[in-house]
């Protein structure tokens, strides 16, 4: 009767959920992907440039850790990779897929240039820098709280949204850029107040990224305690696991979803006031470089845990400034940095897989009559 | 010929993690034969179905279709091998019309032509019986009618094994009896169907032969003609079902809450309450019955804030001031700031009473941890509450610190049940509190709920057992189609009285007692 | 005259801008349709643009006589294959390990960015030669009009006046409406992405859809990377001149309501809207600047004014974002 119907064998691979993985197999198996990563990546420098693949190793080390000027700026650009992924962690969280950081962030760094170019030699400094704090996180809280308050009212789908934003800020900054040309003509705005340094955070201890360390490390430290140990960060769980009962135990979920988007706003305005008034003294379209969406790995990887995401963003900065080094080493084009940032990535996001699954291989049948009939079945 | 079964399963084990779904199991069924497959809640009767029908995959087991040994890999290979299953949950799209959803995934010959697809569609339902408009969206339309595109579309397929999960959970007296002459009809045919059922007259009514299960486990197989309800009851539970519950007579009874006249709209406005008035008294148990999906689920949650009333308004009368409150739009965080102790345990306890991920500690704190003015959560309270909770309803759980994703179903209703109690609650609504437990479960929740009803809470129990719903309650609300079709004394009632009631859900008139 | 002429020109310019829109607009409805949401398709389409710069590159580089068909074949084979293959690599992730759209897609493009720029800006010097790359003669094989064109006035003008791939564009865009709404194909592949969990139970083979929709419609999309490497700028490659286009594609699929038959006029009017800023009469750099903030407002009111009416035939695919693995209980 089931002439026409195809034979089947057993599937050789069956896919199936682990019950519970062990922190550290868990670890053991990304630590695995990256070691493969790099192997890849070594192929690839191999490849395109025919260099012995040890001194490629060596020259990623030396990216990060070549000099101690190398090692300041890994730390400040770990600081403000660390900073955005603090901002997108809240929302996530949430299961708010926020991939407008980038925008949000540039929104903080128009706010702070904005106050630096027309009060940076008016106003002590004093003053001046409360001053571009509340303005930058302002901005952008007003970014993120855009979206929020749509998806909260009509489940507007937030990726699309907070995606738009960012070419929306990046055009509100295109505009601005034109007024503040320095020099005319050159579509660049220039080091703002480069003589009076007006509205540049100031240097400690002789540093110049000390003090955006320290006040990302102090919101490390506070938005992990706030997650873990306040009742707004337990409403922030509970919605992102179950809207359903968050309504059930009189979660105000709009409220939460709002509130919790302007936090995170709020950060990426740190840092954009980090970017600008603490680092690049200027401002483009691309200040921001991508760390919007970078963040977004950053804190996956780490589970959205704040503690672990100084190590993952530790892991993203150090290779992609390895990955610039192997350029500069090499001669490459700047671009390489990229695609060797991409590769690390893919095996480390593949990696999950084998955190999460596991592969049944195809078993034998036992032995005797069954295994028989199977055979006279045919 | 007529000894091959058209289908046989020897010796299937599945497990999920830690539990055995299914241990051992075989079963056969011939052509032209209903088999009925029976067990309670949870006894893995559709786990067992989902392997025939390539959801899931055996890790234990042979099937063997026609005599032949098969491998069944996906649903496709099902259909393969003629087999269609009509699941509980309906797998359709919604945004697609009937005749669209019925040809999905079919690789017919020459061009696509939908309108030849509605006009075969019409051709099985007028064979049948059925009534269906081909190029209807499935969105807008009702749960009969979706079942009945079920059926249609694993019959277009020309399925020879025709597999139905809980057919009748969803449907009215009368529907059942068109879906039972419809499957008596194929029978005839000489197609081979199982059904799976946990409801004993169905099974009689329809099949010509029984397989039970019971927790994973294979019972027996007995013929139909040859047994009674006593015997597959017994076949089922294990041992001779003696409820025996301990029902204390009401004391001290008083209205608590008066529900008058409410009226509840779906997002597509249809009617899920109408007109439902009632009241619930403490001291005292009351049972509310029905067909699934008959309104219970948005009667307790407009009780509990989570519904929009169009009409009608909810009166709490608070037990020492006697003052009156309306509840009505309410959100459960007002409520609960007006200082009504409201306890709820929802159907969905993972999905709503409880957060998977959290662990037993954090889940505590749920209904609590706004308590204080602090920006901070205070876990030391909810650790002993978890702890109290654990000893005294006797939770299986590694620790305090253990997600309750991880633990069994019995023991998740235990933390469930054993949060909302704590709260010394005057009003306790509890949504099929014991589905999927096991018997000393159950009879821990029935002990729980007996216990709040003599500490003069007001106890509303949603059950879907009459035989519990009649031995447990003191009165008994029967709901039909959003309405009140009769409230009774569960005392003096009848099962065949509730039946009744039960099913005389659209354009009867309610007549309350 | 004039002005007629000036407004066929303008309309011409809109469509010229709009192509590369609608490969990738196509390309990721069709991908989402299957409920992958690829935000990968802006490196996809960087891709395109390379693979068939590096396809044409070593073709111009082997032959002293070129052959306009020849050289048409390989870089449209080569953006084809490379933009497929970053389709391949995205959906072995997402579907076959299960891993989350929204980071595979944007390290997706991250990484085709990172390609394109790297070889785009380094392709002559790894061959010993140095200076920019400049494809004129496949370029101009792709520029390539129907001779009579320029004679038939205003008409021609606007109707002929384009190179292939712009007509290819709106073929592939109205085959790919035909295709999901009128085919067996179609309807399997829109359940998939509604709800594939129905589309598994009625026997289709949920993963080999969804590959096959990612990668067709990745090449699709690396299609409008080479038709603006190739036809737009003429054969020669500038680091980050395609620019944000591929974000742009994105946002058309939602002001398209998930259709490519409302791609092709909405890709126009998001050209228009992308450089109508040229042609309106006084504005300044600044004022340029805003106005190339249009397509991205107008999505944004799209995609709000959707949400709120809630009509079911204009919401994205019901499992879009999520993966799909049968055994989940």
């Amino acid at each position: 009767m089931t002439n026409n119907a195809v034979k089947h064998s057993e599937p050789l691979l069956r896919v199936s959920k682990r019950a519970e993985v062990v922190w550290w197999k868990g670890w053991i198996i990304r630590g695995i992907s990256i070691v493969l990563a790099l192997i890849a990546c070594a192929f690839i420098i191999v490849l395109l440039t025919g260099q012995n693949p040890i001194e490629v190793y060596g020259a990623l080390i030396k990216g990060s850790f070549g000099s101690s000027r190398k090692v300041w700026i890994m730390l400040q650009n770990l600081a403000m990779l660390l900073c955005v992924s603090l901002a997108v962690t809240p929302a996530f969280k949430m299961r708010f897929w926020n991939i407008g950081a980038e925008g949000q962030v540039l929104m903080g760094c128009l706010a702070t240039s904005v106050c630096m170019i027309y009060l940076g030699d008016k106003l002590p400094i004093g003053l001046l820098i409360p001053i571009m704090l509340i303005a930058s996180v302002l901005a952008g809280v007003i970014w993120a709280v855009i979206p929020a308050i749509f998806n909260a009212n009509w489940k507007t789908n937030e990726t699309l949204f907070t995606l738009m934003m960012n070419y929306v800020a990046t055009q509100l900054v295109a505009f601005c850029i034109v007024f503040w040309e320095n020099p005319l003509g050159s579509n660049t705005v220039g080091v703002i107040n480069s003589s009076t340094q007006g509205g540049w955070l100031p240097v400690i201890f002789g540093q110049k990224y000390l003090l955006n360390i320290l006040v990302v490390a102090a919101l490390t430290v506070g938005l992990y305690i706030y997650l873990k140990y306040s009742k707004q960060g337990y409403e922030i769980s509970v919605v992102g696991e179950s809207v359903n009962t968050a309504k059930y135990v009189g979660i105000n979920v709009k409220k939460v979803i709002i509130r919790t988007m302007a936090i995170s706003g709020a950060i990426c305005g740190v840092a954009g006031l980090l970017l600008v008034s603490g680092t690049d003294h200027t401002i483009s379209t691309t200040t921001v470089g991508g760390m919007g969406f970078t963040a977004i790995m950053v804190s996956w990887l780490a589970k959205f845990n704040p503690a672990l995401m100084t190590l993952t963003s530790f892991l993203i900065v150090f290779l992609d400034r390895g990955a610039s080094e192997i350029a500069t080493a090499f001669r490459l084009n700047e671009s390489v940095a990229d695609i060797l940032t991409g590769v690390i990535l893919f095996f480390i996001i593949g990696s999950e897989f084998f955190v999460n699954y596991k592969l049944n291989l195809r078993k034998k049948h036992n032995q005797g009559n069954l295994s028989a009939s199977a055979k006279e079945g045919k | 010929m007529t000894n091959t079964p058209a289908i046989e399963l020897r010796n299937i084990t599945k497990r999920f993690g830690n539990v055995c779904a299914n241990n051992n199991i075989s079963l056969s069924v011939q052509k032209g034969e209903i088999l009925s497959l029976l067990g309670e809640n949870g006894s893995g009767k559709t786990t067992l179905m989902n392997m025939i029908s390539g959801i899931y995959f055996p890790d234990e087991g042979e099937i063997i279709i026609g005599g032949e040994e098969v491998v069944i890999r996906s649903p496709k290979d099902a259909f393969d091998y003629k087999i269609g299953m009509i699941h509980q949950h309906f797998k359709l799209v919604d945004v697609f019309t009937a005749a669209e959803n019925i040809v999905l995934g079919l690789n017919g010959e020459g061009k696509f032509n939908i309108n030849q697809v509605s006009r075969n569609v019409a051709e099985i339902s007028s064979k049948y019986g059925f009534e269906i408009d081909p190029n209807k969206k499935i969105y807008e339309m009702s749960v009969s009618e979706k079942q009945t595109v079920e059926i249609i579309k694993v019959l277009y397929r020309g399925a020879d094994i025709l597999i139905l999960d809980e057919p009748t959970a969803v449907l009215t007296p009368q529907e059942t009896e068109k879906l039972f002459a419809v499957l008596r009809r194929m029978r005839d045919d000489g197609k081979a169907i199982i059904i799976i059922t946990h409801k004993l007259h169905e099974v009689l009514a329809i099949s010509d032969r029984v397989t039970v299960l019971r927790k994973g486990e294979y019972i027996d197989t007995v013929k139909t003609s040859e047994t009674d309800e006593m015997a597959l009851t017994e076949m089922m539970v294990g041992k001779k079902v003696s409820l025996n519950i301990d029902r204390s007579e009401p004391k001290n009874t008083e209205e608590r809450l008066l529900v008058e006249h409410i009226d509840c709209l779906s997002r597509e406005g249809v009617k899920l309450l109408d007109d439902v008035s009632f009241t619930a008294r403490s001291g005292e148990i009351l049972g509310i019955a029905g067909i699934a999906g008959s309104g219970q689920r948005e009667l307790l949650e407009a009780i509990a804030g989570l519904q929009h009333l169009e009409e009608g308004r909810i009166i709490y009368i608070d037990p020492t001031t006697k003052q009156e409150e309306d509840l009505k739009d309410k959100t459960p965080l007002q409520i609960r700031n007006m200082g009504v102790r409201l306890s709820f345990v929802p159907e969905d306890r993972l999905g709503m009473g409880l957060v998977g991920n959290m662990d037993i500690v954090d889940n505590m704190m749920l209904r609590s941890y706004t308590k204080g003015n602090s920006a901070f959560l205070q876990r030391k309270e909810p650790k002993d509450l978890a702890e109290r909770v654990i000893k005294q309803l006797g939770v299986v759980t590694p620790g305090a610190s253990t997600p309750v994703r991880r633990l069994s179903g019995g023991n998740v209703q235990k933390v469930l049940v054993g949060r909302e109690i704590a709260s010394s609650p005057t009003v306790l609504m509890a949504a099929y509190p014991v589905r999927g437990l096991d018997i000393n479960s159950s009879y821990m929740i029935y002990n729980l709920l007996n216990e709040q009803k003599e500490k003069g809470v007001a106890v509303i129990f949603v059950g879907e057992d009459l035989d519990v719903l009649l031995e447990l309650s003191d009165r008994i609300l029967v709901i039909g189609g959003g309405k009140v079709t009769g409230i009774v004394d569960a005392r003096t009632t009848t099962k065949e009285e509730i039946g009744l009631l039960m099913t005389k859900a659209k354009g009867g008139e309610a007549n309350d007692k | 005259m004039g002005i007629l002429a000036s407004i066929v020109f303008f309309i011409k310019q809109s469509i010229i801008q709009g192509i590369p829109l609608l490969y990738g607009s196509t390309g990721e409805i069709i991908t989402e349709k299957s409920g992958n949401l690829n935000l990968g398709i802006p490196g996809i389409m960087y891709m395109g643009g390379i693979s068939g710069v590096i396809g044409g590159y070593f073709y111009e580089r082997s032959t002293d006589n070129p052959n306009a068909f020849l050289a048409i074949f390989i870089t449209f084979m080569s953006a084809i294959v490379g933009s497929a293959l970053l389709a391949l690599i995205y959906s072995f992730l997402t579907i076959t390990l299960h891993a989350n759209q929204n980071v595979t897609g944007l390290t997706l493009t991250t990484f085709g960015v990172g390609i394109g720029n790297f070889f785009g800006g380094s392709l002559t010097k790894l061959f010993g030669e140095g200076g920019s790359i400049s494809l004129m003669f496949t370029g101009n094989a792709f520029k390539a009009t129907l001779p009579f064109a320029s004679k038939l006035g205003l008409f021609g003008e606007l109707f002929l006046s384009y190179g292939f791939l712009a007509y290819l564009a709106v073929i592939i865009a109205i085959i790919s409406s035909i295709i999901l709404t009128k085919t067996r194909v179609g309807l399997n592949l829109r359940a998939v992405g509604e709800n594939p969990a129905t589309a598994d139970a009625a026997g289709i083979n949920v993963t080999l859809y969804k590959y096959v929709a990612t990668c067709i419609g990745g090449a699709i999309a690396g299609l409008g990377g080479l038709y603006f490497i190739m036809d737009y700028t003429g054969g020669s490659w500038t680091n980050g001149g395609f620019g944000d286009r591929g974000w742009l594609a994105i946002a058309l699929v939602i002001f398209a309501l998930w259709k490519p038959k409302h791609s092709i006029w909405g890709s126009f009017l998001f050209g228009g809207l992308y450089i109508v800023y040229l042609y309106i009469p006084g504005l300044g750099r600044s004022s340029q600047e805003i106005f190339k903030m249009l397509p991205y407002v107008v999505t944004l009111v799209v995609l709000v004014l959707t949400s709120m009416r809630k009509k079911r035939e204009y919401q994205p695919p019901e499992s879009l974002g999520t993966t799909y693995f049968r055994e989940e209980r």
